[in-house]
Formats: structure tokens, sequence, C-alpha cells
């Protein structure tokens, strides 16, 4: 099978929401009443927007405290990577594992794929539009995952409320870590795939 | 419209921007984008009556979820039980106030937004009337509000937060825990029944001519169609 052409090639815009195509110059899908651009070319200054916004949140995401425990005799404040390492040393190592994962693994490998697929497409790479297509959808798709631990806190403060034998309460890195996740979703999906695959479409034509 | 109604037999791949004439593919089978592996067309028997059904228990499983009895701790005489309602507005008030507000989205609200969304949009297809003045704008905005509906992802959070309390209290689940956990179930099998290219086709101002469709369905493809 030879290698399909781009709607861009063929002098058409398509809708990235509903897959449909329309001359060069639409302004509106007919279908669904998106916008239509055939490359988003403002698309990578929003990619780097809200990317630096969510890395200015993941920095007090990981000093302040997360969590405070007070119970009958202390009180003793968390941070991400805190309370984490305590559930493994409490013989929790699986969901001390997947706390970690998901609040430190998922974010920063997420800045950093983002930052290479954004300078990627600008520079030009000799990586593999597939590769880097992959790349992309598996930080779309894991995104969100790393809100799990904004939920923890949640089910912990509201259900850890016995008086003076043990409470839990949030702390201020909650919103911290909370916003970081939702800018680094919203810097991904400012990002515009198609620019991936361009550099081949350019090569042939 | 002639060029439109030639316009409306091609399909670009959202991912990658490869041009391909539609060829509907089986039952059960999928189209792909030869180059960037994408998923294009998955169309399902009765697919439209499914989301249907699973639209409506959702929504009545997120009110079943607010209004039971979520979780129970208690420990030396002390106890206390936590609702869905609660767990989300539970950052109280001040800056973590956006929290609570944010989570309650997340968990109850954009779901149960979603599951009426698809029922606006979905009922007067499956009963092959016209769609509804507004399913267009409405189902655009059920789309874009998935990422955002993170009922899944909260039950895993449940999961981890258990284990936390396991050692410092003892604990019980009330009704509408089960009930969330049904409702994490339904919305995945949901996520991988709807065929979005399906959807947008019904919604079409002007369908494709009945001779072409049916055409499209005899042939038999796995791939998306040949490169245009």
């Amino acid at each position: 099978m030879s290698a399909p052409r781009s709607a861009r090639e063929a002098g058409l815009v398509a809708c990235t929401r509903c897959s449909r195509v329309w001359p060069m110059g639409t302004e509106r899908c007919g279908r669904c009443g998106s916008h239509l651009v055939s490359r988003d070319s403002r698309s990578l200054s929003r990619v780097w927007a809200w990317w630096l916004a969510g890395l200015m949140c993941y920095i007090p995401a990981n000093m302040y405290p997360m969590l405070v425990t007070s119970t009958l005799m202390s009180s003793q404040s968390n941070t991400i990577v805190g309370g984490a390492i305590e559930l493994v040393e409490h013989g929790a190592p699986v969901p001390g594992l997947i706390v970690l994962v998901a609040s430190v693994c998922i974010p920063i490998g997420k800045f950093i794929a983002i930052a290479w697929l954004a300078l990627s497409v600008r520079r030009g790479s000799r990586a593999q539009p597939r590769r880097r297509q992959h790349v992309y959808e598996i930080v779309e798709y894991i995104g969100r995952w790393s809100m799990i631990d904004v939920f923890v806190v949640a089910i912990l403060t509201a259900l850890v409320q016995l008086n003076v034998v043990a409470s839990i309460h949030p702390g201020p890195a909650a919103l911290a870590f909370a916003l970081s996740v939702i800018f680094t979703m919203l810097s991904a999906q400012a990002f515009d795939s198609r620019m991936i695959w361009d550099r081949i479409d350019e090569a042939r034509a | 419209m002639a060029e439109h109604d030639d316009l409306a037999q091609l399909i670009a791949c959202p991912h990658c921007d490869a041009l391909y004439h539609v060829r509907l593919p089986e039952e059960g089978e999928r189209a792909v984008c030869g180059r960037c592996h994408s998923v294009l067309i998955r169309p399902r028997k009765r697919a439209g009556m499914r989301i249907i059904m699973i639209a409506a228990a959702v929504a009545v499983l997120v009110v079943g979820a607010v209004w039971f009895p979520f979780l129970r701790i208690s420990r030396a005489g002390f106890s206390n039980d936590a609702t869905l309602l609660g767990t989300a507005l539970s950052f109280g008030t001040g800056p973590l106030a956006l929290l609570s507000v944010a989570v309650t989205l997340m968990i109850v609200l954009l779901p149960l937004t979603r599951a009426l969304l698809l029922i606006y949009v979905l009922g007067p297809i499956v009963f092959d009337r016209a769609p509804r003045v507004l399913a267009r704008p409405a189902f655009r905005l059920s789309e874009a509000l998935r990422p955002w509906s993170m009922g899944e992802i909260f039950a895993l959070g449940c999961a981890v937060a258990l284990v936390k309390v396991a050692d410092l209290a003892q604990l019980s689940f009330g009704p509408a825990f089960w009930m969330f956990s049904a409702l994490v179930v339904l919305t995945v099998v949901q996520d991988r029944t709807l065929d979005r290219w399906s959807v947008w086709q019904a919604l079409e101002p002007q369908p494709l001519p009945p001779q072409d469709h049916a055409a499209a369905i005899a042939d038999p493809a796995s791939r998306a169609g040949t490169p245009a």
C-alpha cells in the first residue's frame, strides 16, 4: 500500500473532532461545527505556556505537605514522596508504588515527553514519526491518572475525621499538584499531532 | 453541492492528517489509519441502543452514589460516614475550596452530564428520527468533556486510600461504594462501544446517498480504505 496523502496536500482541511474534510479555507466544520485549521500555527506557543504553568505548580506541589495527619499523640505532615515512602514502609508496597508512579514518574515523564515532542516538531527530528505519535498518545492517555493522589487526599480527608483519635487534613500541595496535572493535560491537548507527520510530507513533495 | 458530496466520501485521520476514501469495515472490525495506526471507524451492532442503556444506568448510579453512604470508618468508639459528595467537598474553605469544585466536577457532575448528553444526542438516532437541533454541539461538548471525567481514576484512588486507612481504623463499605464501582465498569464499556465516526455520520446534515452507503457496507475491508 502506497503512503497516503495528507489532507493538506490534497488542498483540503480536516476536522480533528469528526474527521470530515472540507475545501482549504473553510472556517467551520459543516458537520460538527468545530473551528477548522489545517495546522495550528499557535499550537506550540500554547503548548509551552501550559507546560511552563504546569512545571511552576509542580515545584511547590513537592515542597509543601500534601497531607496533615493528627492522632492522639502527634501530628505529622507528609509531602507526596514522603507519603508514598511511608506506605511502602508500612508494608503496602503496591499502593505506595502506584502513588509514586502516578505523582512522580508520570508527571516528570510527561514534562520531558511534551518538551521533546514540541522541540522535535520545530527543529525536525530523525526519530520515527510513528514512535513520536506513540509517545504523544501515551502522554495523552496517561496524564489524567496523575490526579489519583488528589483523590486519595479527598477520600482520606472526608473519611478520617475521628475527633481527637485521628484526623487528616489536606495541605497546600494538593491544590498545586491538581493545578499542575490540569495544566499539563491542557498542554498535551494543545499539541497538534499532525505536525509530527508534516516533515515526511514535505520531504516527499 | 456535488463537490461537498464527494468530500463526504473522504475521511482524514485526526491524528496525522492522512486522507482516505471511506470504506466501512464489517461489524466488529476496525478501520485503522495505515500511517499512525489510530482507529478511525469501529462499527458495533446496535451500539446506539447499548450506549443509551449504559448512559441511563450511569445517570441513575451517579444520583444513587451521591445519595447513599460511601464509606464508614470507626475506631475507639468514634465513627464517621463519608458520602461521595462529602468526599468531593472535603477540601473545605479557603483556596483549597477550588479543589472541591474541581473534584466535584470530575467525579460527579461531568460523568452525569456526559450520560445525559449522550442520551439527548443518540436517542432520536436510535429511533430513526431526525437529530435534535442541538445534537451536534451537544455531542461536541460530550467529547470535549471526556478526558475530564475521571470516575475510574477516583476508583483506583479509593483502593489506595483504603490501604492507607486500614491500619488506622476499621472500615466498612456503603451501598454507594458498590454503585460507584459499577459505574466505573459501565463507563469503560461505554467508551469502548462508542464509535465517534458513526455518530457524526448520523448527525450529518445531508446523509450519504443510500446506494453508496450500501456499497460501502458490502465491501469487506479492515483498513480505512484506499489512500485518496
